[in-house]
């Protein structure tokens, strides 16, 4: 290094190159430096986002440059059921996915928090489902929820004898509603365990102990130490968890495509259906363009519901 | 210690002092650790074993659990492989995929360390904003992008080309990897690069010589978070690429292996088990960069 520091300046002296000096001012550089990634989010983010909007108002249909039609995409889509049927699942579904991946992953994580041998090596079996291929996975439980040889159905039916008949997972709307959620759920504990563990971490040991000494119960510990100081880390997971979630895309195009009879239709393969393999690039794009008012409110309700309790408790505390 | 401590404590509340008493003995440690952890794992890594066992069985002892057991193979065969290499196109798909992730992790690579070293080292009036625009990038997802995005792509003129995905990958991997080297750049002495300034060196010689040499876990964490975001993407590939051999592998396994009323599941997880060994094999060579850039990166 101490070479490097000592001819610099002598090469600097030696040519005084103009590119050389152009590259070592400041705001030249700095222009430089962020060139490639805001160019690359804006012509591939920002504008396709702004388009985005400006589609939803159009008819485009692909191959036709479309005109602007005002709000009658929307006014379509109120009066569509089979919207409506992917808004109510894609609620449902992103409630008790969520919430089913919080309960588990913060139980696991919890779990993977105490000491036991090879922590390390279990730690990073459970990251795998988070790893793999979303769509890959996704085919392994369409053939574990096959209606004639699924393992889940012969374990039931051959090995328990709970069942008489192969439990119809896909076939019907309710069954394959909860399926699909199931299968979103395997995939999303690893990630929310993870990453909760990293909060559990930096946990002072200290404040169990002094609250042991005030002789606290195991839940009482958890009540009123684990719980309130992994608010912060809870309130981000949880926001990225709801956005992702709620436009999730893979596992439903991969397991059903949205059927039986359009039940599992979540908005985001709804507006695929419409948009890329119907043509309707419009309306497919007010689909998309329906989804941002329920990320807004979800991302400010998770965020600020669970920041906010954080912080009156800090007040009552004092 | 603690435990009798507590005991005394807690006079009054007579439950809690059994209760961490009893917290450490075996059997109470196993049901409510190991039990749980064992079912967990259980859970997380049945599909694997799934997709495993399928690839290698014969069709004969897929279709009949009356006289073969399901979770076992008693006659492992190759037919799945040898017909997924030989008789599809997978290599193909395979070396569409390897390009395209290669492709838009160096190029996401290169614009973030970029992006990165001005916001948190060059520090200019309205840095912070900067990183902000950048982390709410993240928060935008594909499934609202892709139509508009389509669009975009057939004015480009980059429809069914692997290029497109490459130039378009980036806007999901530029955000998280510039937020996780923000982090590794905060975390190198400030001092190093003032030295170096004094000494004469410029900006660029810095960031080549001083700051990227100390940043390469972080740069490692980036990069293979990168390779495997981009090689599990899916809805952009499946709106962009219309041609069969220039697929990748996650959308020519569901869109070109699915095919008719029989499902050939053998072939499809032989296919989905080629498909997820180059992530998993990348995955158990850099365990410690992923878990701690996940972590980091929610950190932030």
């Amino acid at each position: 290094m101490s070479v490097t520091t000592l001819s610099s300046p002598v090469l600097a002296q030696r040519q005084p190159n103009w590119l050389v000096r152009l590259f070592d001012y400041k705001p030249f550089l700095i222009v430089m430096c962020l060139a490639p990634a805001v160019g690359l989010l804006s012509v591939f983010l920002t504008y396709p986002l702004g388009l985005g909007i400006w589609l939803a108002f159009t008819d485009t249909t692909i191959g036709r440059r479309g005109v602007f039609v005002g709000l009658e995409n929307f006014q379509y889509l109120l009066t569509d059921p089979l919207w409506w049927n992917a808004v109510f699942y894609s609620v449902v579904y992103t409630g008790i996915a969520t919430f089913g991946k919080f309960a588990l992953g913060f139980w696991l994580a919890l779990l993977l928090n105490n000491h036991f041998p090879f922590k390390s090596i279990l730690r990073a079996i459970i990251l795998l489902p988070w790893i793999v291929p979303t769509v890959l996975s996704a085919l392994a439980f369409w053939w574990i929820y096959d209606p004639q040889f699924s393992i889940i159905s012969y374990l039931l039916v051959d090995v328990l004898h709970w069942r008489s008949g192969n439990v119809d997972f896909l076939g019907s709307p309710w069954p394959a509603r909860f399926s699909l959620i199931a299968a979103n759920i395997w995939r999303g504990i690893p990630f929310v365990a993870i990453s909760l563990l990293a909060g559990l971490q930096t946990i002072s040991p200290s404040l169990y102990e002094a609250a042991m000494l005030d002789g606290a119960s195991a839940w009482q510990r958890f009540r009123y130490i684990t719980f309130p100081m992994m608010m912060p880390i809870l309130a981000i997971v949880m926001t990225f968890s709801i956005i992702f979630t709620f436009t999730d895309f893979q596992l439903v195009y991969a397991i059903t495509r949205g059927g039986p009879v359009n039940s599992t239709h979540l908005l985001a393969t709804l507006a695929f259906q419409r948009g890329i393999a119907g043509g309707e690039l419009g309306e497919g794009a007010a689909i998309a363009v329906s989804m941002i008012p329920f990320l807004i409110f979800a991302t400010l309700f998770s965020y600020f519901g669970l920041a906010r309790r954080k912080w009156q408790q800090g007040e009552a505390n004092d | 210690m603690t435990d009798t401590v507590a005991q005394t404590a807690t006079v009054a509340d007579a439950k809690a002092a059994p209760d961490t008493m009893a917290w450490d003995s075996g059997l109470r440690r196993l049901m409510m650790i190991y039990l749980p952890l064992g079912c967990f794992v259980l859970i997380l890594l049945f599909p694997f074993y799934w997709m495993a066992i399928t690839s290698f069985k014969p069709n004969a002892e897929l279709m009949n659990y009356k006289d073969h057991n399901p979770f076992w193979i008693s006659s492992p065969t190759l037919a799945h492989i040898k017909h997924l290499l030989f008789d599809t196109a997978y290599p193909r798909w395979l070396k569409t995929t390897m390009l395209v992730a290669i492709g838009s992790t160096t190029l996401s690579l290169i614009a973030s360390t970029l992006a990165a070293y001005a916001i948190e080292r060059l520090r200019f009036r309205g840095s912070p904003y900067v990183g902000l625009g950048i982390y709410l990038a993240y928060l935008v997802p594909p499934s609202i992008l892709f139509i508009p995005l389509a669009t975009v792509v057939v004015q480009f003129g980059l429809f069914d080309s692997p290029l497109a995905l490459i130039l378009v990958y980036p806007t999901f991997l530029v955000p998280f990897c510039t937020w996780l080297l923000i982090g590794y750049f905060k975390s190198i002495p400030y001092e190093l690069e003032e030295c170096a300034l004094v000494d004469g060196a410029t900006r660029l010689q810095i960031l080549r010589r001083i700051t990227l040499p100390l940043a390469v876990p972080g740069l490692i964490s980036a990069g293979i978070f990168s390779f495997t975001l981009s090689w599990n993407e899916f809805i952009y590939a499946l709106a962009f690429i219309q041609s069969g051999a220039n697929k990748t592998v996650p959308v020519a396994i569901l869109t070109e292996l699915v095919t008719g009323d029989v499902y050939q599941w053998g072939a499809l997880m032989a296919g989905s088990l080629l498909g997820s060994l180059p992530v998993a094999i990348f995955y158990s060579l850099f365990v410690d960069y992923y878990v701690s850039s996940l972590t980091g990166a929610v950190k932030e």
